[in-house]
């Protein structure tokens, strides 16, 4: 408790001067998820010394370049207050909608990923239109379009994986096109952190999951921002099963088996509350890397994988302890 | 001193944030008396009686139950000391039964397993004793009527074996006669020796029912006195303690055209055919008890509920506001009742909030102008005196009276010409009061048509150019200023 008197000063509402000061402890707060990265990234060199190596990097990069774009995806509705079970799903619609187009109809590529992106559009908006304006929580909405997705991904392949040509999807995977996925990724990064910064939906959105009597008292139709949360997150779904299509040059209709909840697991342990109104798009990304990374040092040190899933439980639930301590503290400084 | 204290609570105080909530607040009970605790709102009654039912914890102070000083430290230790509360919103579980929710802490006598027959048996004997043999154990509590969910509550604090029952506004939602049979029951939980704690506004009450009276105000304790020695003006003068005029800031407000007129407006069974008008830099009061339709009325007119029938003009043309959005967009504003659940967003910046419902001026394309919205909010809010920290500080880091001006600046932002302010000082502080005052008073003279509705009749006294009284969705009457006195308030709000 050796910081007592900051905690009076800040009681005193009026007090100007405490917000400016340099507090070592509100840093460290305000920056726990990084916090928490750098400190696997450190450990992980320790440990493995092909961790560091360019080609690990890329593959990490190569890898969470879809995990990231779900866990923005999931982040915006979670904002809201509500939550996205099928994008998992999604993940597969997309890698067999967008492979199936170029297989078999042998439709450019590029194409066929913009076609597979409206599909997770049209099916998270059919989700979104069960939560607004059908009143479905969005556990349940999303549960029902997750089985309906997941077996419209079955039908379209017949269960069997899609080999893909060479010269195709595998184009946004090329080391000659310097990773195009890598591109795409970090541009979105980048492109959902301004609007969740610079705009009103950003704004609204989050003003939602805070409020949303408030928010409509205060005159906006929240139901239509609730509604496009969820078909931002099947857009981005879509196109991360692409991307994980484009990697293994194979459609599959289990591309994506679980990773709603790692999507999920991402936005809390980036400080996401699943109240809603409260989370980062970069600290999702963070928290979504430093799942990935935790696969990835594993794999290096030759963990089998069942024991992976047992260990990554467990950082799960001491990143969001951290976050649960550093919030209390928050409130408290 | 004599020890024939039920209950003993010496020196409280509690702080909330930076507002004094309660002050070296004192309150004692006898074993057996009706003792009547009153204040206007804001005073600190409903804390009180909350550190007492252990929902908050003191900060300060002695509660010594039975000559034993105790420490409560949840509301299960206050009921196993003895001491109940009834609340205003019942702690009911609606589809339970009868005979469960009175036993619902202590549903399984012997053993292990729940023995109906005799639950049953004992909630019948329960019911039995206040006269109510004929309410079923077996149906749902949702099925009751309020009246007869106030008796399983009743029972439900007589089945803990309390000592002490304290009731906050059990009246407020019971018809003459209900509040006629509730009394007796009071009655005969006294002859019991069942100590009651009586909160109500209404003075009538008090003075029927009470042993002795004491009054609080401004989270100070003022008075404790027997009822029968003082009379009803000399309670309102402890009450109120000050002169109303220096609490209402004068105001120049030029009454101008008609802005709003509502006809024969129903809404469900809350609201039954109202009609009222509100002419340009005009304040018009809604009085009436809580649950009078009040709300209800403004809800439907914003177009956050649906009316059933009825006719709105608004500047001479009919409008019928689908939406908040609607009506925002006509420049119709509506602070809501609750600041906390309808009006701010708690965790988010004071700059969001301030800003919330005026976002297509500080934005283009959807592109918020950063800049030129900080600028905005703080000029805004220094128009306002409010005070704070930074404007990107959370809006709860603020104390209720700043947080209220919050609420309030939001709509000052949207260029209203004619707001709804639902219980605009609900909780807030005197001195605060008065700066809201001033902003309401501020909007009428900009040429703003006010709704103010208020359950305090010295604010609707104060503050209204004219006052519209409701009781159960009727309007029973309007009074002009020059014959505005809480006499005549009561009168048309209980419909005597």
């Amino acid at each position: 408790m050796s910081n007592e008197p900051i905690r009076n000063l800040n009681n005193g509402m009026s007090d100007i001067n405490s917000t400016k000061k340099f507090s070592f402890t509100k840093l460290l707060i305000d920056n726990n998820t990084y916090i928490i990265l750098l400190i696997l990234i450190i450990v992980s060199s320790l440990l493995s010394s092909t961790f560091l190596t360019p080609i690990n990097i890329r593959n990490i990069a190569l890898q969470q370049a879809g995990p990231v774009l779900v866990a923005i995806g999931m982040l915006f509705v979670i904002l809201t207050g509500g939550i996205d079970l099928s994008v998992g799903s999604l993940m597969a619609v997309g890698a067999s909608v967008s492979s199936l187009l170029i297989k078999d109809l042998g439709m450019n590529f590029i194409l066929a990923i913009l076609i597979a992106m409206v599909v997770g559009l049209i099916f998270g908006l059919f989700t979104g239109i069960l939560v607004s304006y059908g009143n479905f929580q969005g556990f349940v909405a999303s549960l029902a379009t997750m089985t309906i997705a997941s077996g419209v991904a079955f039908v379209l392949t017949n269960g069997t994986p899609v080999i893909l040509p060479a010269g195709t999807l595998d184009n946004i995977v090329d080391k000659k096109f310097f990773f195009p996925i890598i591109i795409i990724a970090a541009l979105l990064i980048i492109l959902f952190t301004l609007i969740q910064r610079y705009t009103g939906w950003g704004r609204i959105v989050i003003a939602i999951g805070s409020n949303p009597t408030a928010v409509q008292l205060a005159g906006i139709q929240t139901k239509r921002y609730i509604m496009s949360t969820y078909a931002v997150s099947g857009l981005l779904a879509a196109l991360a099963g692409v991307f994980i299509a484009a990697r293994s040059a194979t459609g599959s209709a289990t591309i994506g088996t679980g990773q709603e909840l790692d999507a999920i697991a991402a936005c809390v342990i980036g400080g996401a509350s699943l109240a809603g109104g409260k989370g980062f798009v970069i600290k999702a990304v963070a928290g979504a890397l430093i799942l990935g990374l935790i696969g990835n040092i594993m794999n290096l040190m030759a963990v089998p994988s069942y024991p992976q899933d047992i260990i990554k439980g467990f950082i799960i639930i001491a990143a969001v302890f951290l976050q649960i301590f550093t919030s209390k503290s928050e409130k408290a400084v | 001193m004599q020890n024939d204290c039920v209950v003993e609570m010496m020196n409280i105080s509690k702080n909330f944030g930076g507002v004094k909530a309660l002050q070296d607040v004192m309150l004692k009970v006898k074993k057996g008396e009706i003792h009547a605790l009153i204040g206007e709102n804001g005073a600190g009654k409903s804390t009180l009686m909350k550190i007492l039912a252990g929902a908050y914890q003191k900060d300060k102070g002695q509660i010594i139950i039975d000559g034993q000083e105790v420490k409560i430290t949840s509301p299960k230790s206050a009921m196993d000391l003895g001491v109940s509360v009834i609340y205003q919103e019942f702690m009911l579980a609606p589809d339970l039964t009868v005979a469960e929710n009175i036993f619902i802490d202590n549903l399984v006598n012997h053993g292990m397993f729940l023995n109906w027959k005799d639950l049953r048996a004992r909630a019948k004997e329960q019911l039995s004793k206040l006269g109510f043999g004929d309410i079923d154990p077996d149906v749902k509590v949702g099925t009751l009527s309020v009246a007869r969910q106030q008796i399983v509550e009743i029972c439900k604090c007589l089945a803990r074996k309390s000592k002490v029952i304290v009731f906050d506004e059990p009246t407020a939602v019971l018809t003459f006669s209900e509040i006629k049979k509730l009394f007796s029951i009071i009655r005969q939980l006294k002859e019991d020796g069942v100590s009651i704690i009586y909160i109500s506004h209404r003075l009538e009450e008090l003075f029927e029912l009470s042993d002795n009276i004491t009054v609080l105000k401004d989270g100070k304790y003022i008075d404790t006195v027997p009822t029968a020695s003082i009379t009803k003006e000399e309670l309102v003068a402890k009450m109120v303690g000050r002169q109303i005029m220096q609490l209402f800031p004068e105001r120049q407000a030029k009454i101008g055209d008609e802005i709003l007129r509502v006809e024969h407006l129903h809404v469900g069974d809350m609201v039954t055919d109202v009609s009222f008008s509100v002419r340009s830099g005009e304040v018009v009061g809604f009085s009436g008890l809580v649950g009078a339709g009040r709300t209800e009325a403004m809800r439907a007119i914003f177009g956050a509920d649906k009316k059933d029938s009825g006719k709105i003009l608004y500047f001479g043309k009919e409008v019928n506001f689908k939406s908040p959005k609607q009506a925002i967009k006509n420049g119709f504003g509506f602070l809501p009742e609750d600041r906390k659940a309808q009006g701010l967003l708690l965790e988010q910046s004071i700059r969001v909030n301030a800003t919330l419902a005026s976002m297509r001026k500080i934005k283009k394309f959807d592109i918020i102008g950063h800049k030129k919205e900080k600028d905005y909010v703080k000029q805004l809010l220094s128009s306002i005196s409010t005070k704070y920290g930074s404007i990107e500080d959370n809006a709860n880091s603020l104390s209720g009276g700043n947080q209220q001006k919050i609420a309030l600046a939001k709509w000052l932002a949207a260029d209203c010409k004619c707001i709804v302010f639902d219980e605009p000082t609900r909780g807030v502080d005197v001195g605060a009061k008065t700066e809201i005052y001033k902003i309401i008073n501020r909007l009428a003279e900009e040429g703003v048509g006010i709704i103010m509705i208020s359950s305090e009749m010295t604010e609707i006294i104060g503050m209204c150019d004219r006052a519209i009284v409701m009781r159960q969705g009727v309007v029973t009457g309007e009074i002009n200023k020059s014959e505005l006195s809480e006499n005549n308030l009561i009168k048309l709000a209980m419909g005597v």
